[in-house]
């Protein structure tokens, strides 16, 4: 967290000096980027925090962590090449379960699927890829999900 | 009235009821919330204050004029650079890759950069390395870009030489 203020802060104050006019338009730009996203991030936040206090952490966490790494992994990328959320909210949603002991293995299936695997934007990749291609395509980002995984898995001694 | 301001102040109204009727799981909703909004509340400022700084300042124009011949390593390089500039994902990134084969790009470098426009733009990475930490996307990256390469040749030799892009 220290990190992306301190980060934020000496890149804010060079683009300050070098340009005084663009500066602000980034903050403006920040601005508005954000209370587009505001929307669903409430909704996002809400729904988790009543998912987790109401069905019993115990219960949602039993697929995600509960039966180890391979369930889990299979749950995160069945769940993100389903789901189309943004990243915006979808790494702020990674780091909530990241607290509550989801695995980093199953975050990173979880996230690279939500990049790579979208059966809801198929119809739009099939008209300029073709069907096939396309699939291709699909399949390829699974299998590439995988290998992230795994290697993620072996950097965090997640997997042996 | 917006649906998340409905959502946000029933919700409101539930956890203090839980609070006012000792509802434990309620309690639980209500802890974790907060929880997860002083987390945000740390990261979102900093976060959405790059990613502006990042559109401000990087116009996709730029770099979209080294792309003009696609030869060797060169051609792999920009495409993913491009690809880092990318805002709205697939919607910009496939109109995009029509604009690269009339220019004459080779497959190869048009699936890369196809690819790349998923994994590697810079606005999500700037929240993927807030929110996950900085190691986790040094891997991601160090495994994802040889693979996306090694993805974009697979399918250019498999689709074959007459493969081409069409218009939606």
């Amino acid at each position: 967290m220290v990190v992306a203020w301190v980060l934020m802060a000496a890149l804010f104050s060079v683009s300050w000096f070098v340009n005084r006019e663009r500066t602000l338009e980034a903050a403006r730009l920040a601005w508005s980027l954000f209370r587009e996203v505001l929307p669903m991030f409430v909704i996002v936040l809400v729904f988790t925090s009543l998912s987790l206090g109401l069905i019993s952490e115990e219960v949602l966490l039993e697929l995600l962590v509960g039966r180890g790494l391979l369930v889990g992994s299979i749950t995160g990328a069945v769940a993100g090449s389903i789901a189309a959320i943004p990243s915006s909210v979808a790494f702020p949603l990674s780091a909530i379960l990241l607290d509550k002991s989801v695995p980093y293995t199953v975050i990173a299936a979880f996230t690279t699927t939500l990049m790579m695997v979208g059966v809801v934007t198929f119809p739009l990749e099939r008209e300029y890829l073709g069907f096939r291609a396309a699939l291709v395509r699909n399949l390829a980002g699974l299998a590439m999900a995988l290998v992230v995984s795994v290697a993620i898995g072996c950097f965090f001694g997640e997997l042996p | 009235m917006p649906f998340w301001v409905v959502l946000l102040l029933a919700f409101a109204a539930f956890v203090a009821l839980s609070a006012a009727l000792h509802f434990e799981p309620g309690n639980r909703c209500g802890a974790d919330f907060l929880a997860f909004a002083r987390t945000m509340a740390g990261l979102l400022p900093p976060t959405f204050l790059l990613v502006g700084l990042f559109y401000a300042w990087v116009k996709r124009e730029t770099v979209e004029k080294h792309m003009g011949s696609e030869s060797g390593v060169q051609g792999y390089f920009w495409a993913i650079v491009l690809a880092g500039t990318i805002v709205g994902g697939l919607f910009v990134a496939l109109p995009l890759c029509l604009v690269l084969q009339k220019k004459g790009a080779s497959m190869k470098v048009i699936l890369t950069f196809l690819n790349a426009s998923m994994i590697c733009r810079i606005p999500m990475t700037v929240f993927e390395a807030s929110f996950l930490g900085v190691g986790f996307t040094i891997v991601r990256f160090a495994v994802s870009i040889p693979l996306l390469i090694l993805i974009a040749w697979g399918m250019s030799s498999w689709l074959g030489e007459g493969f081409r892009i069409s218009e939606p």
